[in-house]
C-alpha cells in the first residue's frame, strides 16, 4: 500500500512537471492527420458516450489539430475489437482503441476468445464510474441499511451474463445473503431497467450516468428505493462514499452492517478485486504496442490539456459524472488496477461463477 | 385531462420552435441526405445517422434535431426506389415492398408502384406523428405492459405470417422459415456465448450473420443473376405504361387499407425490441388476408405495396415512443439517434425527464417528422417517373453497378472480407430456393424472428419458471395476461387462414414443374445441414442449456418436416409441384445465358478483392465486364467503369469507410487510400 501511494505521488509529480516543464513544440505535430479511435461496442453504449465527448476535446487538444473519429467495431462482448487491436502496428497516432469492464473481465477471467494482451499497450488516459443498486418499494420498506429483513425475498434480476459487469452486483448480493434469482442474457442495463419498471424483475443496478439519466426519476416518483453505491476508492485504496451520490451508503457500509457479511476475507478481497478492475478505472485509451514514446507524450499532455480547460469539470460533471481522469502514469497505474486481481479472488470467483451459475472457466 | 391542457400550448409552442428558416432549411438538408442514402440498397437510417455524428457536437439543439429527422424519417420512403426498382430491399423496412413491386416493375409500371409506395408512406409518416402526439402522453404505462410473455407472442405473431407465404406446399414454407431461424442462431449463443455452428478458429460466423448480408443475399442476388441470365431490361416493356397519377388513385381506392397498415406500423414501432424488420411483413399479411381476390399477390398486385410502405413509415413515429420515453432504443436507427441527441448543444438525455421538462421540445419531434415525410414525399414523387426509366436500360449494363453498391453495402455490416463470402454462399441459397420454389419470406422472417423469439422465450420462461417456484397463481398471472391470451387467438387465427390462403399466392411466380433429381439433391442438401443444426446444438453441454433450447426445437421441427417431403417426393410423381424447378420448365430454362457463367462473374470479383482489394479488382471487374459480357467498346468500359469507381470512393469518403483488403493490401501496410 504504501509503495503503491509513494508511486502515484511520484507520477504525480512527474505529470505535472512534465505538463509545465515541457514546451509543446516537443509534441509531434499531427497537423492533417486523421486518428482513428476505435470502440469495441456498438453506437448505443457507455464507451460510444464516452468516446464522442471526448473526440473533438481531443482534436482540439492535439498539436496541428487533427481530425479525431470514432470508429464502432462491435462483436462478441468487445473481444473481437481487442483481438483486432492487438494486431495493429505501431504507429505515429492514428489508431486508438478504447476498453471497458466488459472488456477487461473475459482478459482476467482467461476466457479463451482473449487474444490481447493488455501489458502490449500504451494507457494514455483513464476514467472511472460508479454504480447504484436498487430494490422496488416493497423491498424498499424493509431495508434498513442493512440486507438483514430482505433474506427471505425472492429477488428477480436482469443479468447480462455471468462472466460480464455483472457479477460485481451478483457477488455482492450473494454476499448479503440475499436470494437474487438472475434472468440471463438481456441485452443491456436499460433493457434492465425497463424489466424492473414493467416489474418483471425486482432489483436492478445501473452504472452512474445510467442512474442519474433514467432510475432518478424512478427512485423520485415513489418506484424505486436506492439500496447502495459500489463506492470509491481513495487515493490509499480504501472504499469511500461515491462523490455523485455521498448520500447513498456503499456496499462495504450495508455488509459491514448485516449479518454474516464480512468486510474482509476472501470473498470480499475478490468483490474488491473485480470492483476496482471493472468501475474505478473503468473506461481507458490506448496506444498501440511499440508505438514511440514522443507520440506516446503528445497524446498525454493532450488529455492533460483537455483536464486543465476551465470547463472541463462542468462538461464532463453532466456527461460522463463526477469520477477522476486518470492521465499517463496515473493511467497506467489505473491500467494496472484494471487488469490484475490476486489470483486468489480470480479462483474464488471461477469458482463462484462454476457453482452459482455453471459457467466452466479454466483455473 | 390535465396532460391534454398541459399538451396544447406545447404543441403550439413546439411549432413556433420549427418554423424558422434555419430549422427548416436544415430539414431539407437533412431529407436530402437521407434520400441518398435510402436510395443506396442496404445502408439505412443508422449509416446516415452515424455520417451526421461527428457534426452533432456542440450543434443548435433544433437545427441539430431537424437534420437528424429528416434523415431518418425519409430513409423508408426513398428506400422503395431499390425494392420496387431492382428487386433489392432498400433497407430491412421494405422487404415486403419487393414481393409485389418489382413484378410490377417488370411489367413497365414502376413509376405506378413508385407513386402509390410515396403516397402511402407518406400518409403512414403523418398518421405515425399524429399517434405519437397523442401517445407520448399516455404509452408510458401501455409500453409497461409489454413484458417478456407479451412480447415473445408479438414476435411469434409475427412468425405466423410465414403462413402466408408458405407457397404452395405449406411444409416447405414452414422448413425454410426453420431453416432462417437456424441460420438466425449460427454464432456465440446470447445467454452463456456457447457457440452454435461456428468456431473460434474461424473468427467470423461467431459473431452471426448480419440482417444485410442475409436481406441482400436472398432476394438480390437471384434476382441479379436471373436478370442477367435474360440480358433484358429490367422491365419487360419499353413504355412507362401506368404514370404516377395513376399511383396516386391506386393508394385512394386503398387508403383503407393504408390506413390500417399504418395503424400496424405504430403499434409494431412502440414496442420495443422488435424493430422495424418484421411491420413490413405483418402490414403485407394483412393486405393479404383482407383482399377479396388474392390470385394477383406476388405478381404485381398494388395492395402487396401500399400496405407495406404505409406501416414502414408510421413504424418511426411509433419507434420513437419508447426511444424518447424509457430511452430504449425501438431500432437499431434509434439508438444512433439516442447517442447523437446527448451531443447535441445542452446534452439532451431521453428518458422520462425529457416528457417532464421539455414537452415542447418532445413535440417539435412529432412536428419535424410530420413536415419531414411531406418533403420527402415531395421530392421522390418528383424524381419518380425520371429514376422509373432506369428500368429500361438493358440490364448487362447495371449488373456490375448493383454488384458494386451490393458488396460495399454488405461489407460495410462488418469490415470483413469475409463478408463478401458471407454475401455470395447466401446469396448462392437464394438462388437455389428461387429455382426450387422455396419461399424466400419465409426464410427471412425466419432469420429476422430468431433473435426475439430466442430471447423473449427465454427471458419469459425463466421468469415464469421462477414464478411458479413461488405459487401456481403468481405464474398465471405473470403468463396468462389478456394481451397473451389475445395475441394467441390472433396468431392461431392468422395460421390457420393463412395456411389456406397460402395455395392462392405465389410470392414469386408460378413455377412448372420438372425431373426428380435436382429438387431432390436440393432437399438432401437442406436436410443434411438442418442435420448438422440438430447435432451441433444437441451437443451443447448442460452447463449452458439455455443456449441449446432453441435451436435444437427449430431444428428438430424443420427435420421433422424436411423427413415428411423427403417421403413425398419418394411416393409422389414428378409432375407434381413438390419438384417446382425453374431451369427445366419455369423461365429460367429459356435464358440466353447458363447460371453458372453468370455466377462465376460475381465469384470473380470475390476473388479477385481477395487478392487485391476491393477497389482494384473492382475496376477489373467493371472493364472487363463491360467489355466481355455487355459488349462495349473499350472507350465506353473504361469510361463508365471510372464513373463506377469515382462514385463508389465519394461514397467511402463521405461515409468515411475503408474498402474491403486483400493479400496484397496484407503484405504492403502502407498503401494510400483508396488502395489500403
Amino acid at each position: 500500500m504504501i509503495f503503491n501511494k509513494l508511486t502515484r505521488h511520484f507520477a504525480m509529480a512527474i505529470t505535472a512537471s512534465a505538463a509545465i516543464a515541457l514546451p509543446a513544440s516537443a509534441d509531434v505535430n499531427m497537423a492533417g492527420k486523421t486518428i482513428e479511435w476505435t470502440i469495441p461496442f456498438s453506437e448505443t453504449g457507455g464507451s460510444a458516450k464516452w468516446a464522442n465527448f471526448f473526440a473533438p476535446l481531443l482534436s482540439e487538444a492535439l498539436p496541428g489539430n487533427p481530425t479525431v473519429v470514432v470508429k464502432f467495431m462491435p462483436g462478441a462482448g468487445s473481444t473481437k475489437g481487442a483481438n483486432w487491436f492487438q494486431e495493429q502496428p505501431a504507429g505515429d497516432g492514428t489508431v486508438m482503441f478504447g476498453s471497458s469492464g466488459s472488456t477487461q473481465f473475459p482478459y482476467l477471467l482467461g476466457d479463451p476468445r482473449v487474444r490481447y494482451e493488455y501489458k502490449d499497450w500504451n494507457p494514455v488516459m483513464a476514467t472511472g464510474t460508479g454504480g447504484v443498486a436498487y430494490l422496488n418499494p416493497e423491498a424498499g420498506a424493509k431495508f434498513d441499511g442493512t440486507a438483514n429483513n430482505l433474506k427471505d425475498i425472492t429477488f428477480i434480476y436482469g443479468n447480462q451474463g455471468a462472466t460480464r459487469l455483472d457479477l460485481v452486483p451478483a457477488l455482492a448480493w450473494e454476499m448479503l445473503g440475499m436470494n437474487v434469482e438472475h434472468v440471463l442474457g438481456i441485452k443491456g442495463r436499460g433493457d434492465g431497467r425497463k424489466m424492473f419498471e414493467s416489474g418483471e424483475a425486482t432489483i436492478d443496478y445501473q452504472t452512474s450516468s445510467g442512474y442519474l439519466k433514467g432510475s432518478a426519476e424512478l427512485v423520485a416518483a415513489g418506484k424505486a428505493v436506492p439500496m447502495m453505491t459500489w463506492g470509491s476508492i481513495d487515493s490509499t485504496g480504501n472504499i469511500v462514499r461515491d462523490p455523485t451520490f455521498p448520500d447513498m451508503p456503499t456496499f462495504k457500509e450495508v455488509c459491514d452492517a448485516t449479518d454474516g457479511c464480512e468486510t474482509s476475507g476472501e470473498a470480499w478481497d475478490a468483490w474488491k478485486a473485480f470492483f476496482v478492475a471493472g468501475f474505478p478505472s473503468q473506461k481507458l485509451a490506448f496506444l498501440p504496442a511499440g508505438t514511440p514514446q514522443d507520440v506516446i507524450d503528445t497524446f498525454i499532455n493532450a488529455f492533460a490539456k483537455i483536464k486543465a480547460r476551465s470547463d472541463f469539470e462542468t462538461l464532463s460533471a453532466k456527461r460522463l459524472g463526477k469520477y477522476p481522469m486518470y492521465i499517463g502514469v496515473d493511467a497506467k497505474t489505473a491500467l494496472g488496477n484494471a487488469t490484475t486481481v490476486s489470483a486468489s479472488a480470480k479462483l474464488y470467483v471461477i469458482d463462484w461463477l462454476k457453482a452459482d451459475f455453471g459457467v466452466d472457466l479454466k483455473k | 385531462m390535465d396532460i391534454f391542457l398541459e399538451a396544447l400550448p406545447a404543441l403550439t409552442q413546439a411549432w413556433a420552435l420549427i418554423l424558422q428558416p434555419a430549422v427548416l432549411g436544415y430539414l431539407v438538408m437533412g431529407v436530402m441526405m437521407g434520400l441518398c442514402i435510402g436510395v443506396f440498397p442496404g445502408l439505412g437510417g443508422i449509416a446516415g445517422l452515424s455520417l451526421l455524428l461527428p457534426f452533432m457536437f456542440g450543434m443548435d439543439p433544433m437545427l441539430g434535431l431537424a437534420l437528424m429527422i429528416g434523415m431518418v424519417a425519409v430513409v423508408p420512403t426513398s428506400d422503395t426506389f431499390a425494392s420496387v426498382l431492382m428487386g433489392i430491399p432498400g433497407s430491412s423496412a421494405s422487404q415486403a415492398t419487393v414481393l409485389d413491386g418489382f413484378p410490377m416493375a417488370k411489367q413497365g409500371k414502376a413509376a405506378r408502384a413508385l407513386s402509390a409506395a410515396f403516397a402511402s408512406s407518406l400518409f403512414g409518416g403523418l398518421i405515425g406523428a399524429a399517434f405519437l402526439t397523442i401517445f407520448i402522453l399516455v404509452a408510458r404505462p401501455v409500453v409497461l405492459l409489454f413484458k417478456s410473455p407479451e412480447l415473445l407472442m408479438v414476435s411469434v405473431f409475427g412468425l405466423s405470417m410465414v403462413g402466408i407465404l408458405a407457397g404452395r406446399i405449406a411444409i416447405k414454407g414452414i422448413v425454410a422459415a426453420g431453416i432462417g431461424m437456424l441460420v438466425g442462431t449460427i454464432g456465440e449463443g446470447p445467454f452463456n456465448g456457447e457457440l452454435r455452428m461456428s468456431s473460434y478458429d474461424f473468427i467470423y460466423l461467431t459473431d452471426g450473420l448480419k440482417l444485410v448480408i442475409v436481406g441482400l443475399g436472398i432476394f438480390a442476388i437471384p434476382e441479379i443473376i436471373a436478370l442477367l441470365r435474360h440480358d433484358k431490361a429490367i422491365s419487360e416493356k419499353q413504355s412507362l405504361g401506368g404514370g404516377w397519377i395513376d399511383g396516386l388513385k391506386d393508394w385512394w381506392l386503398n387508403r383503407w387499407l393504408s390506413v390500417r397498415c399504418s395503424l400496424i406500423g405504430v403499434i409494431v414501432g412502440i414496442i420495443p425490441g422488435l424493430g422495424g424488420s418484421v411491420v413490413d411483413w405483418i402490414a403485407y399479411g394483412h393486405a393479404v388476408q383482407t383482399t377479396r381476390d388474392k390470385s394477383q399477390f406476388g405478381k404485381g398486385e398494388i395492395r402487396g405495396v401500399i400496405g407495406p410502405e404505409s406501416s414502414n413509415n408510421a413504424k418511426e413515429g411509433g419507434g420513437l415512443v419508447p426511444t424518447l420515453l424509457f430511452g430504449i432504443p425501438g431500432s437499431g436507427s434509434m439508438a444512433v439517434f439516442i447517442g447523437a441527441l446527448a451531443l447535441l448543444g445542452n446534452g439532451i438525455d431521453v428518458g422520462p425527464s425529457l416528457l417532464e421538462n421539455n414537452l415542447d421540445f418532445t413535440y417539435s419531434i412529432v412536428w419535424l417528422l410530420a413536415l419531414a415525410n411531406v418533403v420527402g414525399t415531395i421530392f421522390c414523387i418528383a424524381m419518380a417517373s425520371t429514376i422509373a426509366k432506369l428500368t429500361n436500360i438493358r440490364f448487362a449494363l447495371l449488373a456490375p453497378f448493383i454488384f458494386m453498391i451490393i458488396s460495399f453495402a454488405a461489407f460495410q455490416s462488418g469490415q470483413n472480407l469475409m463478408d463478401l463470402v458471407a454475401l455470395f454462399s447466401i446469396g448462392f441459397l437464394g438462388i437455389m430456393m428461387r429455382r426450387f420454389d422455396w419461399s424466400r419470406p419465409a426464410f427471412l422472417i425466419g432469420f429476422v424472428l430468431s433473435n426475439p423469439v430466442e430471447n423473449y422465450s427465454n427471458n419469459a420462461s425463466q421468469i415464469a419458471g421462477i414464478r411458479f417456484r413461488q405459487g401456481w397463481d403468481i405464474g398465471m398471472e405473470y403468463l396468462a395476461s389478456p394481451i397473451v391470451i389475445i395475441l394467441i387467438i390472433i396468431t392461431v387465427f392468422s395460421i390457420v387462414f393463412g395456411l389456406r390462403q397460402a395455395k392462392n399466392i405465389l410470392a414469386e411466380g408460378d413455377v412448372g414443374s420438372g425431373s426428380k433429381r435436382a429438387p431432390l439433391v436440393f432437399l438432401l442438401i437442406l436436410t443434411g445441414f438442418i442435420f448438422y443444426a440438430l447435432i451441433n446444438t444437441a451437443t451443447i453441454p448442460d452447463y449452458a442449456k439455455t443456449d441449446r433450447v432453441f435451436p435444437v426445437f427449430v431444428a428438430s421441427i424443420s427435420f421433422f418436416g424436411a423427413l415428411v417431403l423427403l417421403i413425398q417426393m419418394m411416393i409422389t410423381s414428378e409432375a407434381h409441384t413438390l419438384f417446382a424447378d425453374r431451369e427445366t420448365n419455369g423461365d429460367d430454362g429459356n435464358a440466353a445465358y447458363a447460371l453458372w457463367p453468370t455466377l462465376g462473374w460475381f465469384a470473380f470479383l470475390l476473388v479477385l478483392t481477395s487478392i487485391i482489394g476491393f477497389i482494384l479488382a473492382l475496376g477489373i471487374f467493371l472493364i472487363s465486364f463491360l467489355r466481355i459480357r455487355a459488349n462495349l467498346n473499350w472507350v465506353h468500359a473504361v469510361l463508365y467503369a471510372s464513373a463506377g469507381i469515382s462514385f463508389m470512393m465519394f461514397m467511402a469518403w463521405t461515409l468515411g469507410r475503408d474498402f474491403p483488403p486483400g493479400l496484397l493490401q496484407f503484405y504492403f501496410k502502407y498503401l494510400p487510400w483508396p488502395f489500403s
